[in-house]
């Protein structure tokens, strides 16, 4: 045997037996890539829209993301004085700097999206059921984490947009009661924003966060394994049958799993060509852009900053969020709707209600607050006046509503509490909508055009 | 562990406390003791440094200049500071903080209006620092006026917060 063939038999042991005996090696060989997945899957699972391909998806941004995150690190230089430069530098002088710098911000843009989009799908197709509740919770802590990694991403390129995004997206930490003041320091490293916060942020970024990722994702996804794989997607009507035919994993999963994945990959390339990665005037301290905003997927929260007292938009009412989020997969449900798209055909009915409530009671709350309220009170703002009295006001609306169409539809907790989970989250889109498209100079609102 | 066996005739029930449960605790507490440590050790490391070198303690003192130089109601900006000098009308100063207390944008001087206008929320400061729109909360941070000589410095390490402004914040020169 020559050495070459010595080492491909090192690698692939059996490759030498009969032909027979070797498709069982290869078996092998395929399950051991694939080891946090089943041999076969409930052929029903695999419907395109049970999953919209958007848990894979987000793993391949993930992966995208580490990728180009690599490449850009060695080329960036975490230093405020230098860090601008070395992204101009990377632009302009080094072969496909751009392009790779383009991909890492939209993959990283794109998994907001997608991961938000994974969350609903997850939500609406009840699969925060036993055996998968604590899924869920590794899933919320995947989003913060998600969620962490573009926001210390955001500041690194140290220009303008980035500078001031970050210096009033850590100022928000302030207001929260107790620890605020502290908590801002200690992320920025000092009372405002310096060579300590963006060496802060490269370490976030570059290694703390993507250790708890590598970490967190295989847990993620041995856990759906563990669960016997994904929900079995059914019609309203149709009961909690048997599993239906199982297929092979390889090949019916991978080639669609690949398929999304290169479709993906392709969108992700063509947009990257097209649209540059924004990249606005150096930092400047001393010159705050008007308007200034938060990276976009906080400006729902920076909406709220501007009706609430910051006590209550900042600290009590996100609170009050994720622990209830927390909270989805341990309440007790009367009833098994695991696999059916909003429950039944009376939840859709109750969600259609519920987006287009949330809808106008949004919309016109800002209305009124911007030109009926907001004109009214004056002064410093206040505890009582503009935090405590519109939360009671919102909180007893939430509250009625939940309890009317619970009546109204004689519905089950499932479907109420469903309700209640659209009308708040198509509230924060509408004020994140708002937020990014409707304010301004100095925050007015105004049409996007 | 074989001989104890058919002593045990049902070894799931041990007893609740045993020589074996006693030092399977200590372990948990040690490991706690460690976890405790570690988490002790790794805040001490990050935190936001507090000692500075003397030759940054001195920077941080900015020599704004003799007193006569600030005309009584106007607004000095010091950039490298980063803060504004403002002498009100009746001779006392004031050392402003830039940030806006909404959300620490960096609020410019409109001489013409005579306010601070932020920039981000629109909220407006009079020439003391008080509030006059919302949605700033609170009156522009202090920094501590040291007078020497008629020559007038602000010590930029010690910021103070404030909630409103009161007459006791302002430092008047010597009367000569």
């Amino acid at each position: 045997m020559n050495i070459i063939e010595r080492i491909r038999l090192s690698i692939f042991p059996g490759a030498h037996k009969p032909a027979k005996e070797q498709k069982g090696q290869r078996k092998y060989f395929r399950s051991l890539l694939l080891h946090f997945r089943p041999r076969v899957v409930p052929e029903r699972t695999l419907r395109f829209s049970l999953t919209w391909g958007l848990g894979g998806m987000a793993a391949v941004l993930v992966f995208l993301l580490f990728g180009t995150g690599l490449m850009l690190k060695f080329m960036y230089e975490p230093f405020p004085d230098r860090a601008y430069d070395s992204i101009l530098h990377l632009q302009q002088n080094i072969p496909f700097g751009q392009l790779i710098r383009n991909i890492h911000h939209w993959s990283a843009n794109g998994l907001l999206v997608i991961a938000f989009l994974h969350f609903l799908r997850v939500f609406f197709t009840g699969a925060f059921d036993a055996p998968r509740q604590f899924n869920w919770i590794i899933g919320l802590v995947l989003f913060a984490a998600v969620i962490l990694s573009n926001f210390t991403g955001y500041l690194l390129p140290w220009d303008q947009l980035a500078f001031w995004a970050i210096t009033i997206s850590s100022s928000m930490l302030e207001y929260i009661p107790g620890v605020g003041t502290w908590l801002q320091e200690s992320v920025l490293g000092g009372p405002e924003l310096g060579p300590t916060t963006i060496s802060n942020f490269y370490a976030i970024h570059t290694a703390v966060l993507p250790a708890l990722l590598l970490l967190i994702m295989p847990f993620h996804f041995w856990r759906i394994r563990k669960a016997n794989g994904l929900v079995i997607p059914r019609l309203p009507d149709e009961d909690t049958g048997p599993l239906g035919e199982k297929v092979n994993t390889i090949p019916n999963l991978i080639v669609r799993e690949v398929a999304v994945a290169l479709v993906l990959l392709a969108v992700i390339l063509i947009i990257s060509m097209l649209f540059n990665a924004p990249l606005t005037a150096k930092a400047n301290p001393g010159l705050s852009p008007n308007p200034t905003k938060a990276p976009w997927y906080f400006m729902g929260i920076q909406e709220m900053l501007m009706h609430f007292h910051p006590v209550f938009s900042l600290f009590i009412i996100p609170l009050m969020l994720v622990f209830g989020l927390f909270c989805v997969p341990y309440i007790n449900y009367q009833s098994e709707t695991a696999g059916v798209w909003f429950c039944s055909n009376r939840g859709r009915r109750m969600a259609l209600i519920a987006v287009l409530t949330s809808i106008a009671a949004t919309v016109t709350g800002i209305l009124a607050d911007e030109f009926i309220i907001g004109s009214v009170l004056t002064g410093p703002p206040n505890i009582i006046s503009s935090g405590l009295v519109p939360f009671v006001i919102v909180l007893a609306g939430c509250i009625s509503f939940y309890i009317f169409m619970k009546k109204k539809f004689d519905a089950a907790n499932n479907e109420a509490i469903q309700t209640l989970f659209i009308l708040l989250a198509t509230a924060f889109l509408v004020l994140t909508i708002i937020g990014i498209w409707f304010r301004g100079t100095g925050m007015r609102l105004m049409w996007p055009w | 562990m074989a001989n104890q066996k058919p002593q045990n005739n049902t070894p799931e029930k041990e007893p609740a406390s045993s020589r074996r449960s006693l030092l399977t605790k200590l372990w948990v507490l040690l490991g706690i003791v460690a976890l405790a440590e570690l988490i002790g050790i790794v805040f001490a490391f990050l935190k936001p440094s507090q000692k500075k070198s003397s030759a940054a303690d001195r920077a941080a003192i900015i020599v704004a200049g003799p007193v006569d130089t600030f005309q009584p109601g106007t607004v000095t900006a010091f950039v490298r500071g980063k803060f504004y000098l403002a002498r009100l009308k009746d001779g006392g100063f004031l050392a402003l903080s830039r940030s806006c207390t909404h959300l620490g944008c960096t609020v410019p001087w409109v001489a013409k209006e005579n306010k601070f206008i932020c920039p981000c929320h629109s909220s407006e400061f009079d020439i003391r620092g008080e509030v006059i729109s919302p949605p700033a909360p609170r009156a522009l941070d202090l920094y501590q006026i040291v007078i020497e000589n008629n020559v007038l410095k602000v010590d930029t390490n010690k910021r103070k917060k404030r909630s409103e402004f009161t007459a006791g914040q302002i430092t008047y020169p010597k009367k000569t």
